[in-house]
């Protein structure tokens, strides 16, 4: 109990005093997340919706594989992309491992899948008497597009805080292909690893409740983006 | 009104791009700044990096050299095998006979001594083996006498193998539910030891740092020859793996060894815990 007032009350000490590690940490943490979940949300939400709205030979296999995706655990993506990144690596020239680059990277590759297939439920949930009546009516396609957008809001804002979720809350891949560098690739979580490996239990209860802090704010942001009414 | 949404969500993305763009931009102007600093991979020990000497050493180097050290702590045989791939460029470990077969198969090059502290063993506070003194071969036979737990890292670690030899001077190997193996680092495994009432061989320097919170541990065999910690600096062989980076690692040689960054390693530790964590040793 005490342990946990004491994270708690470094937690505020930290932030108070602009403790410099902890504010580029943090930083480091939301670009990192930001960067992967923008990704994933502008190749997901499009991939989604296609794979939602149109049906093609082969459409359910890549569902199959997208849905699976959903459950790939992390750290597998990291050993994938460190294996890519490697000097000896099909991709080792661009010396991307131990970079910010390489954690965005890996968690694009575990939160597309995420995006991508909570967004074509949400596209195939769609009444097809609806879609008639759009067309019907003699929306365009880009006209069609918008009204499905704003009718499946909730749904695509859901699938989008799915994603974030999985990013925000990344360790083992991140370790892994970034290296957990000090002032590099150090970020929330790895942060919390480290310091527990070190011993400083009051130090890493502080920077998990920084780290609860940013994901709940962003959240409660994307609930309130999510819940508000339909003026049309 | 609605108006306001298309903005507000216009808003909301126009900070995503700069929050995702401007972190190019800084770096790209700092590069500038800095005249390019170069990287240099360093391959080392979670010891290394967990007793904090790293953090005074490197910026030092850092700074004289204009070079950006990315350091990655990993156990000895992850950091030795990243070295045999090429993966890193220098290395700094403490495993000399796993080392000198690098040496031997030419993938490490320019190999030299750089300091040392000493392994000790701790255990649970009422020593149920009953164990002190200097002599680590009699305590282990005696721990495996008596059945009591004992906690390897079981990670090819540079620790776990001065753990195995000491097995093997001994001739048991052990086995069993009392033989402990946690894969992880030094900190983690000595949490696990208090936790488990077990002994645990462990270097002195991440003892000292974590003793705080291992309240239910003690020392209790320590200062025998063999119990020695050494380290090694040395570069991964350039002529085997072309992208390594070898002007700055034989630079980080250099400074290793340099009298200077001696004294720095002799007298890191002194303030906090009142005696030297590492002990210059060179050559």
């Amino acid at each position: 109990m005490e342990l946990i007032i004491d994270g708690l009350r470094k937690a505020i000490e930290m932030i108070l005093t602009g403790d410099r590690e902890i504010l580029e940490i943090t930083w480091l943490t939301l670009r990192v997340c930001f960067m992967a979940i923008l990704i994933s949300s502008l190749i997901g939400l499009p991939l989604g919706m296609l794979l939602g709205l149109t049906r093609f030979k082969g459409r359910k296999v890549i569902l199959v594989f997208i849905n699976i995706g959903m459950g790939l655990p992390p750290v597998v993506a990291g050993l994938w992309i460190t294996m890519l990144l490697w000097r000896s690596g099909p991709l080792g020239h661009l010396q991307l491992l131990y970079s910010p680059t390489a954690i965005v990277m890996a968690q694009v590759l575990v939160s597309l899948p995420i995006v991508t297939g909570l967004t074509s439920s949400a596209f195939q949930q769609i009444n097809d008497k609806m879609l008639l009546q759009i067309k019907a009516l003699g929306a365009t396609k880009i006209q069609t597009i918008a009204i499905l957008l704003k009718q499946t809001k909730i749904a695509i804002v859901a699938a989008i805080m799915a994603g974030f979720g999985r990013v925000i809350a990344e360790v083992g891949a991140a370790m892994m292909v970034g290296g957990n560098i000090q002032g590099d690739t150090r970020i929330l979580t790895t942060s919390i690893v480290m310091e527990v490996s070190k011993g400083n239990f009051d130090v890493a209860l502080a920077i998990s409740f920084i780290l609860l802090s940013v994901a709940l704010l962003i959240t409660a942001a994307l609930t309130l983006l999510q819940q508000r009414k339909r003026l049309s | 009104m609605l108006k306001n949404r298309f903005f507000a969500t216009l808003f909301v993305f126009m900070l995503l791009f700069l929050v995702a763009c401007g972190n190019k931009v800084t770096d790209q102007a700092d590069a500038k700044e800095r005249k390019k600093a170069t990287e240099l991979i360093l391959a080392t020990t979670t010891s290394t990096q967990d007793s904090g000497l790293l953090d005074v050493l490197l910026p030092i180097f850092e700074d004289e050299n204009n070079v950006k050290v990315k350091t990655i702590a990993v156990g000895t045989g992850q950091a030795l095998e990243m070295g045999t791939k090429g993966e890193a460029d220098v290395l700094l470990v403490h495993a000399p006979k796993s080392e000198e077969e690098l040496v031997t198969s030419g993938d490490a090059v320019n190999r030299k001594r750089v300091m040392y502290n000493d392994f000790i063993l701790v255990g649970p506070k009422d020593n149920p083996a009953g164990v002190s003194g200097e002599d680590i071969n009699a305590a282990f036979q005696k721990i495996t006498e008596v059945k009591a737990n004992f906690v390897t890292r079981g990670d090819d670690s540079g620790t776990h193998k001065k753990e195995l030899g000491i097995w093997t001077a001994v001739n048991i190997e052990p086995t069993g539910e009392t033989y402990i193996s946690t894969g992880q680092g030094m900190g983690a495994s000595l949490q696990i030891a208090n936790e488990k009432n077990g002994y645990i061989l462990t270097d002195r320097a991440t003892w000292l740092a974590q003793e705080k919170n291992l309240t239910n541990l003690q020392i209790v065999v320590e200062g025998g020859k063999d119990l020695m910690n050494i380290y090694h600096v040395m570069q991964v062989n350039p002529k085997k793996h072309d992208m390594v980076n070898s002007t700055d690692a034989e630079k980080f040689v250099e400074f290793m060894i340099d009298s200077e960054t001696q004294d720095v390693i002799e007298s890191f530790g002194k303030e906090d815990y009142g005696q030297s964590l590492f002990f210059k040793y060179t050559e």
